[in-house]
């Protein structure tokens, strides 16, 4: 079982889902606070549903405020950065490109 | 006499140090982002340091009683070492944040590290002319963390020792003129 999980693990790495930076992540988890790695997690999945939420309101909207949409891919790239979701962090990068450039297709 | 040289000697340990205590730097960490705030706080947690964390430049303001409400009791007790605040953050920016605490007698000496995702070299040069002591990329390192403690507990020892000497130059002295009284 573990092992399994530990093949899952490095596979998100390799496909490069995961950087370093959540390597990071797992040495600040000690015995005294063994959950941290799950605690951060949580909170960086709740705050991701808001922000996709937000961010699907606002294309719904249909008037493409680029500022606004910039505003909301700058708080998701910032807390995938810090917790090491790389793949995500280089989606939002193209979205803010795009929205830079105001391309509403892409 | 002996009982004046005792007094004198009582004082050199009282406020020698503005450490919170012993060893222990007290940081104020100012972010918006909920991830960053948990992740800033474990970083300082691992490193020795007692945290308080806000989510707001307006509610550090509150908590250093500089919004103004004239909120003078108690700020004294208030012992933070340092102050590290994200940049980008909705209402008032850490760089705001910055320049009303090096504005304000009680707090412009608190070192303030200011920490962005963005590298924007003109906005790291604003910054540090503004009085900021470091300015980190994000994702802060334990690394990040743990140069700066060892650099602030090394600026408090070199206070510490100076306040020392000069006590003890100031015992010498007394010293010296009791002998010459011949007491």
């Amino acid at each position: 079982m573990q092992r399994q999980v530990a093949l899952i693990k490095q596979s998100l790495f390799d496909q490069g889902y995961l950087d370093e930076q959540f390597v990071e992540l797992e040495e600040l988890q000690d015995d005294a606070n063994p959950n941290f790695v799950e605690e951060v997690s949580t909170l960086y999945f709740k705050d991701s549903a808001r922000l996709i939420n937000s961010i699907d309101q606002a294309l719904k909207r249909g008037s493409f405020d680029f500022n606004r949409l910039d505003s909301y891919m700058h708080q998701f790239k910032g807390s995938s950065t810090s917790i090491g979701a790389s793949k995500v962090k280089t989606e939002c990068t193209m979205f803010r490109e795009y929205c830079r450039v105001g391309n509403a297709e892409g | 006499m002996a009982e004046v040289m005792r007094s004198e000697t009582l004082n050199i340990s009282n406020n020698t140090s503005s450490l919170a205590s012993p060893e222990l730097l007290h940081v104020l960490a100012v972010d918006d982002s909920i991830v960053d705030r948990k992740f800033i706080e474990r970083l300082l947690r691992v490193s020795s340091c007692k945290v308080t964390v806000v989510d707001s430049a307006t509610r550090a303001l509150q908590y250093l009683g500089l919004d103004g409400d004239n909120n003078s009791v108690g700020f004294e007790d208030l012992k933070i070492n340092l102050i590290m605040t994200d940049y980008s953050m909705p209402g008032m920016t850490g760089y705001e944040l910055l320049k009303k605490i090096k504005e304000s007698s009680a707090f412009k000496e608190i070192p303030v590290v200011i920490m962005s995702s963005e590298n924007i070299l003109p906005r790291i040069d604003r910054c540090l002319e503004e009085g900021a002591e470091d300015f980190l990329l994000k994702p802060v390192k334990l690394s990040d963390v743990k140069r700066l403690r060892d650099s602030l507990l090394k600026a408090e020892e070199r206070v510490f020792k100076n306040i020392m000497h000069k006590r003890e130059l100031e015992a010498n002295d007394i010293y010296s003129q009791l002998k010459r009284t011949k007491i």
